[in-house]
């Protein structure tokens, strides 16, 4: 065990590319997949929740109190909870941390259409923009900044998280760390960390890219 | 006293700030810095407390250079308002009163009875002191930030822009009150306003300070509205000068004549307007005791037949000033005679008694 | 709901080594412990950073690694290379875990303090100590309390995990529960945690009412 070096490089290799379901290059797509579609599916639910609670102040309280109470909820809680509905499925996974970028992005919506100054939206309603319209050329897109500044955090936090899935046995790159675990083998563990962080890493750049394109005014502002 | 030998004021990017400034700031009286945004006005107030240290000069406190006082010490002993009154969120209204006797290690007891007093003396109702700073409207938080810094009596007060935050109406009476206040307390006062007129107002003397820190011209408000000493402070003085120097001019030495008859008045002698027919004019008013002769004036304008009431402090009938009573003194007092009805009148002194020399 | 039944109904979870009480104090005790350390790390360190400004770049840093960091991974890793078998080493991944939260919101908190506040303390004569302690940190102080929650989430969540790698702990139940297919156990356990869990939420929300000035909370 002590002789044993922290990563085998010729392991890797073998078992980057296998053909078989273990392979790391599986896992790896497995654990994109059901990393983002939680990011996805809760960007779509929150957008017209945070829109509903913006427009209905007092729907914010308690929809706000839900997702409190479900982001302090660990994530293993969540799978076992869901593993007596959806068995030993993605679904016990994707459903959990769909609940867990919600509790991110619902607030990140709010407190990006609340970031809109109301000069910018007094000044648009006097120039005639019907509310849908003032909502999708004005507002949203001042609010992107700070949505998208929740939806790193939720992209980043859903690719950690799902790791955890392996012990239900879906958890993507996390099934790595079950297999160093059972054998006492750090290869797959170092590999699976450092795989799981650069794609946060890389998902994390992407998304600044995706605001530095959307939002061009946001860096000359910040410049100024 | 305080005084500024020589001070400058240059950051490390090269922006000099403050430039080369010398001026004295007399004991007991209200000194206000104005100017454009960018002259340093502030950066020069901040320079007494050591808020900001000066890159060369010596700005001397009661003949001592500030530079040898350590700065919490030395702020102790100088009250400090800022615009948005910079209230304590945390601690409730008497807390932040007493936050420097607290400092200074009074016992909780005097602190809050001297709180308690402050209040009042700022014109707050005692029953404020319990609530937090968020419960009370812009103008009361600023009355308790000025409460906060007479705290501990010290001698000196420094105030930057603390009334530019509060609507008109708010900022008249928060500035009567400052007057009010210092007629009792004779504090030493540097001010530091954009606003000119506010200046002119509060000001005992001016400091007109130009964009790049340098003094533009150091006077009594009187002095200054008759006499500014170049383009730059006229035109920063802004229009109606002569109008507006008449208020420091007082409307005791107008020449009344007894009412006529064609003044109705109710039986206390209290004017009710001038009689036309069946039908009654309008009429202004002035008391000659404490307005101006700027007051008097605009009462003569307000009066249909361009005839002035005088009245006493309870509002009754002392008499009339004609234009020509009112005339006779702005001869007076008129800046000495031009070549020509230029808008610049020379520079030469033309002091009225309500003006105070430059110090 | 019969799941419930089965496990909160039977006797022997309630004694024993492997009964609820037992495992409810293991739990309790690891997060503390990491909580505690954590805490006195990352709190000092915080209000350093945000009051002097210097070393913001490590706060940013670490907020970010501890987001991507999967706890699974560190876990099995950290007791693997310390030997399998001994306790303190998971308590090293649950501190690890734990600083972040507290160091960003700490120095959010005291960093955001309003500058004219600041200003008018030091106007008035406080000292650099003076204005962090009797100024900035009460100021701050609701955003230090979400940090403190935050990693107290962090850390009860964490410990759950690590009963995969031998720690004790209410985690057991889910654990031994998934490897034995006893599904009861599995949802027993993870009632139990989340009960947890709320406790500590609910604690800190009374936390946050009886030290939190209502002149701050009001503002907010």
């Amino acid at each position: 065990m002590s002789q044993e070096p922290l990563v085998r490089w010729d392991w890797i290799a073998r078992n980057w590319a296998n053909g078989g379901p273990t392979a790391i290059s599986a896992l790896l797509e497995n654990h994109i997949v059901m990393a983002f579609l939680p990011v996805l599916f809760g960007l779509v639910v929150a957008l017209p929740l945070g829109l509903a609670c913006v427009r209905w102040r007092w729907l914010y309280q308690p929809t706000a109190a839900v997702m409190n109470v479900t982001y302090s909820l660990p994530s293993l809680v969540l799978f076992s909870i869901f593993l007596s509905v959806t068995g030993l499925t993605r679904s016990t996974v994707v459903i959990p941390l769909t609940f867990f970028a919600l509790a991110v992005l619902v607030p990140a919506v709010v407190d990006g259409l609340a970031s809109v100054p109301d000069p910018v939206r007094q000044s648009a309603v006097a120039m005639g923009f019907r509310p849908v319209r003032r909502l999708l050329r004005v507002e949203l897109p001042v609010a992107v900044p700070v949505v998208l500044a929740g939806l790193r955090v939720a992209t980043v936090s859903s690719i950690s998280l799902v790791s955890v899935g392996a012990l239900i046995g879906q958890g993507g790159l996390g099934n790595l760390f079950i297999d160093g675990w059972q054998r006492q083998f750090y290869t797959p563990i170092v590999v699976g960390i450092a795989l799981i962080v650069l794609l946060a890493v890389l998902a994390d750049g992407l998304l600044v890219l995706a605001q530095r394109l959307l939002t061009p005014w946001s860096r000359a502002r910040r410049a100024a | 006293m305080i005084t500024f030998e020589g001070v400058t004021k240059r950051y490390p990017d090269g922006t000099v700030a403050v430039d080369d400034l010398d001026l004295e700031v007399p004991t007991g009286a209200i000194t206000v810095f104005v100017g454009p945004s960018g002259c340093g006005k502030t950066t020069s107030l901040r320079m007494i407390n050591r808020m900001i240290d000066a890159t060369s000069g010596r700005i001397t406190l009661h003949g001592r250079d500030v530079r040898e006082i350590d700065p919490p010490t030395l702020r102790r002993g100088i009250g400090y308002v800022i615009q948005q009154a910079g209230l304590f969120p945390h601690r409730k209204i008497v807390d932040n009163v007493a936050t420097v006797p607290y400092l200074l290690g009074w016992s909780k007891k005097k602190a809050r009875t001297r709180a308690m007093e402050l209040l009042e003396l700022v014109g707050l109702d005692p029953g404020l002191a319990g609530r937090y700073p968020f419960q009370l409207s812009g103008g009361q938080q600023q009355r308790v930030g000025v409460a906060r810094a007479l705290a501990a009596d010290p001698p000196v007060l420094l105030m930057d822009e603390p009334f530019s935050a509060v609507d008109p109406i708010v900022r008249a009476s928060l500035q009567d009150e400052l007057l009010r206040l210092q007629s009792e307390l004779r504090k030493t006062i540097v001010f530091v306003t954009h606003d000119i007129d506010e200046a002119v107002k509060l000001g005992d003397t001016v400091a007109v300070l130009r964009v790049g820190g340098r003094l533009a011209q150091m006077a009594g408000p009187a002095t200054l509205l008759t006499e500014p000493a170049d383009d730059f402070v006229r035109e920063f003085l802004g229009r109606d000068r002569g109008i507006r120097r008449l208020s420091f001019i007082s409307a005791k030495e107008v020449r009344l004549r007894p009412a006529p008859s064609d003044l109705a008045t109710d039986e206390a002698g209290r004017p009710l307007g001038w009689r036309t027919g069946d039908e009654l004019a309008a009429y202004g008013t002035f008391d000659p005791e404490s307005d101006s002769l700027r007051a008097a004036l605009d009462a003569a304008l307000l009066s249909a037949n361009g005839v002035a009431v005088a009245v006493d402090e309870d509002g009754r009938v002392r008499g009339v000033a004609g234009r020509d009573a009112i005339d006779e003194l702005l001869a007076e007092y008129a800046p000495p005679p031009a070549p020509s009805p230029a808008p610049s009148p020379p520079p030469s002194q033309g002091s009225g008694p309500a003006e105070e020399a430059p110090a | 709901m019969n799941f419930l039944f089965g496990f909160f109904g039977d006797a022997s979870r309630w004694s024993g080594p492997d009964g609820i009480p037992v495992r409810l104090l293991e739990h309790l005790e690891f997060s503390a412990a990491a909580f505690l350390i954590a805490a006195l790390v990352a709190v000092p360190l915080g209000m350093l950073i945000g009051h002097t400004g210097r070393g913001a770049l490590l706060v940013v840093v670490a907020a970010n690694a501890a987001r991507a960091l999967p706890t699974l991974g560190l876990l099995v890793l950290v007791v693997l290379l310390a030997g399998v078998g001994t306790v303190l080493p998971v308590l090293i991944p649950l501190v690890v875990l734990a600083i972040p939260p507290i160091l960003v919101n700490t120095y959010e908190g005291v960093r955001g303090v309003d500058a004219d506040l600041r200003d008018a303390a030091y106007g008035m004569g406080l000292r650099g100590r003076q204005v962090l302690f009797r100024t900035l940190t009460p100021v701050a102080l609701p955003l230090i309390l979400l940090g403190l929650r935050l990693a107290a989430i962090q850390v009860v969540s964490t410990a759950t995990v690590a009963a995969f790698v031998g720690l004790g702990g209410l985690g057991r139940f889910i654990i031994d529960g998934l490897a034995t297919k006893t599904y009861e156990s599995v949802i027993g356990g993870a009632v139990l945690v989340a009960g947890l869990a709320l406790a500590v939420q609910f604690a800190f929300v009374l936390l946050d009412r009886v030290v939190v000035s209502p002149g701050v909370r009001q503002v907010r």
